[in-house]
């Protein structure tokens, strides 16, 4: 009942016009979503952080100040305050923004282009391919998702690297799921229909079409990914199986800032909402890109 | 059965003629960027008791708007209605608060819906759908709801109603379903029943069944419809009044001999000149003697495995196609028809390589392997194929002028530069313009995506062109150029058609050969000549006159209603259906024994 009466909607708008429309470009369709552009910006502000931590006239990170133990906000010296250790806590969010965010893009790129060929492979030949794959998502989603982080963990050793392959590792079957989907019913479609009677290859069917078919959903799954993969490493680096002393990110600042939550809440809260707006950042551009790389959704 | 015709036809002269439902300057409009544009402006029309109002449209007339305003079902926020009245008896409709609405709703305005397959619930039993139905408006012990329930099911000829009540959609035919939609729609006897599209989705011999019944029910009930279709045959045939709307707004008003007779607007005159008319099948046909032939088809058979049990043993097959045999000549017009579930696409599919097959396929003098899936590239270039339907066989993420290109970038046919010059050239041909080759295919109407697909299709200069259903989908007056465009093509390139259809009428205006399937079998085939002039096989007859008739003083032969199903094309391993002799009763008309 809906799809009929979306579809009466859209007749109504009758596509026999031919007025040519306004042909935008990518960035000025997203404008057009206001909480994408929160989004965007959130995002731009915490990879700002990032990129320019080495350029701008910080405190040392891990400079040890023991007379500034627990500075509050806006103490001398300390604009956002100083933690356990009299660290600058300014500073170290600047720092720990590098790591953070290395950690989850990088772990999503590999969780994405290994999950992404898994999927296609397996939605779109069947057979023998789809079931060793499918069985071998089945164990890893049937493993509870931090259970499997640790046990790589334990395997690999502690540490960043390791840290980043096994929250990669944890999130490859989200990915090989949700493409081997789209792929099944994208390969009964009849433009891959056409394009086999055209002669086309599997190559080309599978990257040209399906691949390209998918982006929309694996968009929104990559920045819903990145988001989780932010919070999954500062879950590991809460743990101190993540990154390593005294190289921090933000879920190691929280993690140390949680002793002292009664006496010195801003050790705790600034990287948890530092945390909290990237991951939330992440979603709402998401949520934006999808619609604005449709070409179906451009007319307004 | 004729009281009750005499009854309504009484009904229908009488002078005080109760009204049911009648709207008064209706605008419904949609909120968009720049305010609000209207779908339906100023609509007035009234059906009263026992009448049948047509309303007759193209896609994006706003048919469908119109009653799913009446039934307050229009998709909020966005669409709503802006203006009018619509009043059902005494009761303005429009003003009445959702939960009022519901009251009225099934309860004295039903609706059928056009496709009987996702109108039900896959989950729930017929029985369930049906009681559900009755026990929202009434307030029953369950006993009487039980006996009005199969009295429905009765009503509307459906057989062995006991036991369709635990069945569950999927175990139905498409037919079977539209008839417990419309048992659903008729149990509480509603004064309006609205019909939207309600025989579009099935094949002519069903449409036939279901056209009968309601026209049968509305003598019995004298239930006012309001038929909503794009087919000026069931319009000819169903209606007493007809309204014809254009755009949003009502085009002509009148009785149905009157539009019929004397269209008064330019709009109505289209419609009705664009209706493929069966009998009328006057394409000058140059009816060259064949020469060489471009396809032949030997003892071809497709068989699909259905495996069942805890080990996935083969315990069924489906026969989609058994022993057929066929030959395309150069440049002819060849046409398969049939209804669905016939086997007709699943020969399309095999001859362009993508279904496994048993027999032989030879094309343009290359044999096609059989158990390769994937045809050789060079077999690919001479032929191709046009879907059914055409937004879904283009590639939505991909610029029109890219995907006509892309055959040839397939091939690797030509630098760049000359692909966009050949890609230029295919657009102007099919009646497109350069200056819509930048853009995605969501851009088009469905007559111009089709004629993106015909331009795809001639981009390799092919030798066949299989075209499966690719008019169904097209409105008439799109439907007739497009089919004049492939008759030009066909002259001027000399390319032969393989055209799948199951529109007798459109079959019988352009093919020069036609083979008419049932069960996966030709059971009868020759020229058009034969097949149209003088059918042998009685299910050619049975096709042929169940086409609705675009002309209301035609009177239909009494006829023997066939009712049960259509045999199962699945049967047990070591189960063959026989395979059908053919046999010459003129010269190239052959027909099953």
């Amino acid at each position: 009942m809906s799809g009929q009466t979306s579809q009466i909607a859209a007749e109504g708008k009758a596509p026999e016009a031919e007025k040519g429309p306004a042909r935008q470009s990518l960035l000025s369709r997203l404008a057009q979503n206001r909480l994408s552009l929160v989004g965007a910006f959130l995002v731009a502000v915490s990879i700002f952080m990032a990129i320019s931590a080495p350029f701008l006239p910080l405190a040392d990170p891990n400079a040890v100040n023991t007379s500034d133990r627990l500075a509050d906000i806006g103490a001398p010296g300390h604009l956002l305050g100083a933690d356990e250790l009299g660290r600058d806590i300014l500073s170290r969010l600047f720092w720990g923004a590098r790591i953070t965010l290395a950690v989850a893009l990088a772990a999503t790129a590999i969780a994405m282009t290994v999950g992404t060929i898994m999927g296609l492979v397996s939605g779109y030949f069947l057979g023998w391919a789809d079931t060793v794959i499918s069985r071998v998502v089945d164990v890893l989603m049937a493993f509870p998702y931090f259970l499997l982080a640790l046990s790589v963990i334990a395997i690999l050793g502690p540490g960043l690297l390791n840290g980043m392959l096994a929250v990669a590792l944890v999130n490859v079957p989200f990915f090989a799921r949700i493409v081997r989907g789209t792929t099944l019913s994208l390969r009964e479609s009849d433009f891959v229909l056409a394009a086999r009677g055209m002669g086309a290859g599997h190559t080309r069917i599978l990257f040209r079409h399906i691949l390209m078919n998918s982006v929309s959903t694996l968009i929104v799954a990559t920045t819903l990914n990145i988001g989780w993969m932010i919070t999954a490493a500062a879950a590991l680096s809460f743990l101190g199986l993540g990154v390593q002393p005294p190289t921090s990110d933000w879920g190691t600042m929280l993690a140390s800032g949680r002793q002292y939550l009664s006496a010195a809440p801003h050790t705790s809260l600034l990287p948890g909402l530092a945390i909290f707006f990237t991951v939330l950042g992440f979603n709402l551009l998401g949520d934006g890109l999808r619609d604005a790389l449709d070409p179906r959704m451009r007319e307004v | 059965m004729k009281l009750a015709e005499k009854e309504i036809s009484g009904a229908a002269l009488a002078p005080e003629r109760k009204e049911v439902l009648s709207v008064q300057d209706l605008t419904v409009s949609v909120r968009s960027a720049n305010g609000l544009t209207p779908l339906v402006s100023n609509l007035s029309f009234s059906i009263s008791k026992g009448e049948t109002l047509a309303i007759a449209g193209e896609s994006g007339s706003g048919k469908s708007i119109t009653s799913l305003a009446i039934m307050g079902l229009l998709p909020p926020p966005a669409v709503r209605v802006t203006g009018g009245k619509i009043n059902l008896g005494e009761v303005e409709l429009t003003k009445l608060p959702e939960a009022e609405m519901q009251r009225y709703r099934g309860d004295r305005i039903a609706m059928i819906f056009q496709e009987p397959m996702t109108s039900l619930n896959p989950i729930m039993t017929i029985g369930q759908q049906l009681t559900e139905a009755l026990e929202a408006h009434e307030d029953l012990p369950r006993k009487e709801v039980q006996a009005r329930v199969l009295e429905a099911l009765r009503a509307v000829r459906i057989s062995e109603p006991e036991r369709r009540l635990r069945q569950y959609p999927h175990e139905l035919s498409g037919g079977m379903r539209q008839r417990v939609m419309i048992a659903m729609a008729i149990a509480l006897k509603p004064d309006v029943l609205i019909a939207d599209e309600p025989t579009t989705a099935l094949d002519v011999t069903v449409q036939r069944e279901v056209l009968n019944l309601l026209r049968d029910l509305q003598a019995e009930l004298g239930t006012a419809i309001i038929l909503i279709t794009h087919d000026m045959g069931v319009v000819a045939e169903m209606a007493d009044r007809v309204i014809v709307m254009q755009s949003g707004r009502m085009v002509e008003e009148g009785s149905v001999d009157g539009i019929f007779r004397a269209p008064g607007r330019r709009y109505t005159q289209d419609l009705l000149a664009a209706v493929p008319r069966m009998g009328k099948g006057g394409h000058k046909r140059q009816s060259k003697p064949a020469e060489d032939f471009v396809a032949c088809i030997d003892d071809l058979s497709v068989r699909f495995d259905i495996r069942s049990g805890l080990f996935g043993r083969v315990s069924h097959h489906v026969h989609a196609v058994h022993h057929v045999s066929f030959d395309i000549a150069a440049g002819e017009t060849f046409a398969i028809v049939g209804e669905s579930g016939c086997g007709k696409s699943t020969v399309a599919k095999t001859m362009v390589g993508l279904v496994p097959f048993q027999g032989d396929i030879d094309i343009a003098g290359c044999a096609l392997g059989r158990e390769g899936r994937d045809a050789p590239k060079s077999l690919r270039r001479d032929v191709q194929m046009i879907f059914q339907d055409p937004m879904a066989s283009l590639d939505p993420r991909m610029k029109v002028g890219d995907l006509v290109a892309e055959p040839l970038v397939i091939h690797g046919i030509g630098s760049a530069q000359e692909r966009a010059e050949r890609v230029r050239y295919l657009f102007n041909r099919v009646g497109l313009s350069d200056d819509q080759i930048d853009r995605y295919p969501h851009e088009f109407s469905g007559g111009q995506r089709q004629r993106i697909c015909i331009a795809r299709s001639l981009a390799l200069q092919p030798k066949l062109i299989i075209a499966d259903e690719s008019v169904s989908a097209l409105d008439v007056t799109v439907q007739a150029r497009v089919l004049d465009l492939l008759q030009a093509l066909k002259e001027e390139f000399g390319i032969a058609f393989l055209f799948i259809s199951h529109d007798m009428a459109v079959v019988e205006n352009i093919a020069d050969r036609v083979a008419v399937m049932y069960l996966g079998q030709i059971v009868e085939t020759g020229s058009r000549a034969q097949v149209f002039g003088a059918p042998q096989h009685p299910y050619t007859r049975r096709l042929i006159e169940a086409v609705p008739v675009p002309d209301p003083s035609f009177k239909r032969p009494v006829e023997v209603r066939p009712s049960g199903e259509v045999p199962s094309p699945m049967r047990a391993v070591g189960d063959a259906p026989k395979a059908v002799k053919l046999r010459e009763v003129s010269a190239g008309h052959l027909v099953a024994q």
